[in-house]
């Protein structure tokens, strides 16, 4: 037990060694203030501090992925690496998760125990509107991502919420993003209640956590693009847009706060939970610093 | 199963996607025990009566099955069938019509 | 009866009844053999899908045939395998007469994966998705007029890093 602790701690200051994150933390991926205590701040302020930081990500890998079309990050990793972009284009070509998609939409057409189905709860019915989510619901005054929507739907009719990482979500989540075709995802940040849980997003995405004390940012920013071992690290800009996804090592489709949990544990970070405020504030900042890619769930990864 | 036949020049390309777990028998589950395999075994592609295509498996095949193949003689609007049968007897048969 | 057909009987005890059934419609006595839970001519080889070596399994499978490689065949495979769960593999060739097409990997714990009939109306080109669960050479073997020839690659299968 003890060896295998020093072996991490031996490994992680190798790899930290390697990629340099205990260098001086360089301005160009570490934001100059995250508001942690804020007084009110006026809505153009707020719109403005949020273009702001959408514009130095944004532009962070237009610079560090020259070659890389904007809408391609849609694609993650696929739109740096060519040969993995190959295996995953034939994977693509007839996915596994077809069948997954198929099953959500026949839950998502079949009636709760009341008669009522999930496109009344759901504007538009519940079609082509994936790209809506997430979004900060000022009368609640939190995030709602479209999982979480869903199991609201289900308990505001009476029926058991579903379990949140994989299975009946995954396939209902799917089905719907299956359905926003070529629409582009631009959440807002309006308020200042908004505001607060975009900041807690990102200062989540900026903070180092876990045993290898490495950060979102360290992987996805700053040796995005770079092997981590065997993978191939991909860009935080477009990270959301494909979920759920069918992961190869997974033989199934899982959520995002899935995959946020297994990224969690593989910085030897304890996880939080599937739609835990943690996640939903993070899928929030994510969500706005991608704007303007397309929605492109659900999506095969390795 | 889901069939996908399309003319290609002077063939027809078939590809077909079969929703099967695959269980190699070599897995455990969480209490330790081996799951059975169960996993398909043969394939046979049938255009107007005749076999086009079959396919024997063994358990090295990935979950939820991809094959493809291609044939001659087949044109646009006429149908293919596909049958699958696995190690437990299992079977499923799918017709599909040629685009 | 044929001696196809008395090999089945003796081997599907439970379908006998069913089996003598339809024999006694004369006409669908074929059409009775088609519709069995086995359905290509045939049988699925036990002994060369469950050899534990890439020679033994060949042997099984193509049993005195020897082997030429030929640049005729063209094996698509990737090189490093994003997940060895799911690889895929495209094996076509442009030889007359194909008969068969079998894939092979090597390291794999029991290495023939999946075997391929082919027609005279046949274009010899197949794809499949395999499982590799270790850096492996991927064998492709093409029966044609009556010989073997052989296509080969090394896939190499990385567990991963943060995989997970």
């Amino acid at each position: 037990m003890r060896t295998r602790l020093w072996i991490s701690i031996v490994g992680s200051l190798i790899a930290a060694q390697c990629f340099g994150v205990f260098a001086e933390s360089s301005t160009e991926t570490t934001p100059k203030a995250i508001a942690s205590e804020q007084s009110a701040v006026a809505p153009e302020d707020i719109e403005a501090q949020v273009n702001l930081d959408v514009e130095v990500f944004q532009g962070f890998f237009a610079k560090r992925f020259s070659a890389v079309e904007f809408a391609d990050y849609q694609n993650g990793v696929y739109a740096l690496d060519e040969p993995s972009r190959e295996q995953w284009l034939e994977i693509e070509e007839f996915p596994p998760y077809e069948f997954s998609v198929d099953d959500g939409e026949t839950l998502f057409e079949t009636p709760f125990a009341n008669g009522k189905t999930y496109a009344d709860c759901f504007d538009n019915g519940g079609i082509n509107i994936r790209q809506n989510y997430p979004f900060f619901d000022e009368a609640l005054g939190e995030v709602i991502t479209l999982e979480l929507a869903i199991n609201r739907c289900r308990e505001s009719n009476g029926e058991q919420p579903l379990a949140y990482a994989k299975g009946a979500i995954a396939s209902i989540s799917a089905y719907m993003a299956s359905t926003s075709v070529d629409q582009v995802m631009h959440p807002e940040v309006a308020s200042d209640a908004a505001f607060k849980a975009y900041n807690e997003g990102k200062k989540f995405f900026y903070s180092k956590r876990g045993q290898l004390n490495f950060s979102c940012a360290d992987c996805h920013m700053r040796v995005s693009g770079l092997r981590l071992r065997a993978e191939i690290l991909g860009p935080a800009l477009g990270h959301v847009t494909g979920f759920p996804v069918y992961r190869s090592m997974w033989t199934e489709l899982g959520t995002l706060h899935r995959r946020y949990a297994g990224c969690n544990k593989n910085v030897r970070a304890l996880p939080f939970a599937a739609q835990s405020l943690e996640y939903r504030n993070l899928e929030y900042f994510q969500s706005v610093m991608s704007r303007g890619l397309m929605i492109n769930g659900p999506s095969a990864r390795k | 199963m889901k069939i996908k036949a399309k003319v290609k020049g002077d063939a027809v390309a078939v590809k077909m996607l079969i929703n099967h777990v695959m269980e190699t028998g070599r897995r455990k589950d969480e209490s330790g025990e081996l799951i059975p395999a169960h996993y398909i075994k043969e394939v046979v592609a049938k255009h107007q009566d005749a076999v086009v295509f079959s396919a024997h498996l063994g358990t090295a095949v990935s979950k939820d099955p991809y094959l493809s193949f291609k044939f001659k003689g087949g044109a646009s609007g006429e149908s293919i069938s596909v049958t699958w049968v696995d190690s437990k007897g299992e079977t499923e048969t799918k017709e599909s019509v040629i685009k | 009866m044929t001696a196809a057909t008395a090999k089945l009987v003796g081997k599907n005890v439970v379908n006998r009844r069913y089996f003598l059934t339809r024999l006694s419609q004369g006409a669908a006595c074929l059409a009775a053999v088609a519709s069995f839970p086995r359905l290509v001519f045939a049988q699925w080889n036990e002994g060369a899908f469950g050899a534990k070596e890439l020679e033994q399994a060949i042997a099984e499978r193509y049993p005195e045939l020897t082997i030429e490689d030929s640049d005729a065949i063209t094996l698509k495979v990737p090189a490093i395998a994003e997940n060895g769960a799911v690889v895929p593999v495209t094996v076509k060739t442009d030889m007359a007469d194909v008969s068969s097409i079998s894939l092979f990997v090597e390291k794999n714990p029991t290495p023939l994966s999946a075997s391929f009939y082919l027609t005279p109306g046949s274009v010899a080109e197949v794809s499949v998705r395999l499982r590799m669960g270790e850096t492996s050479n991927l064998v492709a073997l093409v029966e044609a007029g009556g010989k073997l020839y052989r296509a080969q690659q090394e896939v190499k299968v990385t567990i991963g890093g943060c995989g997970g």
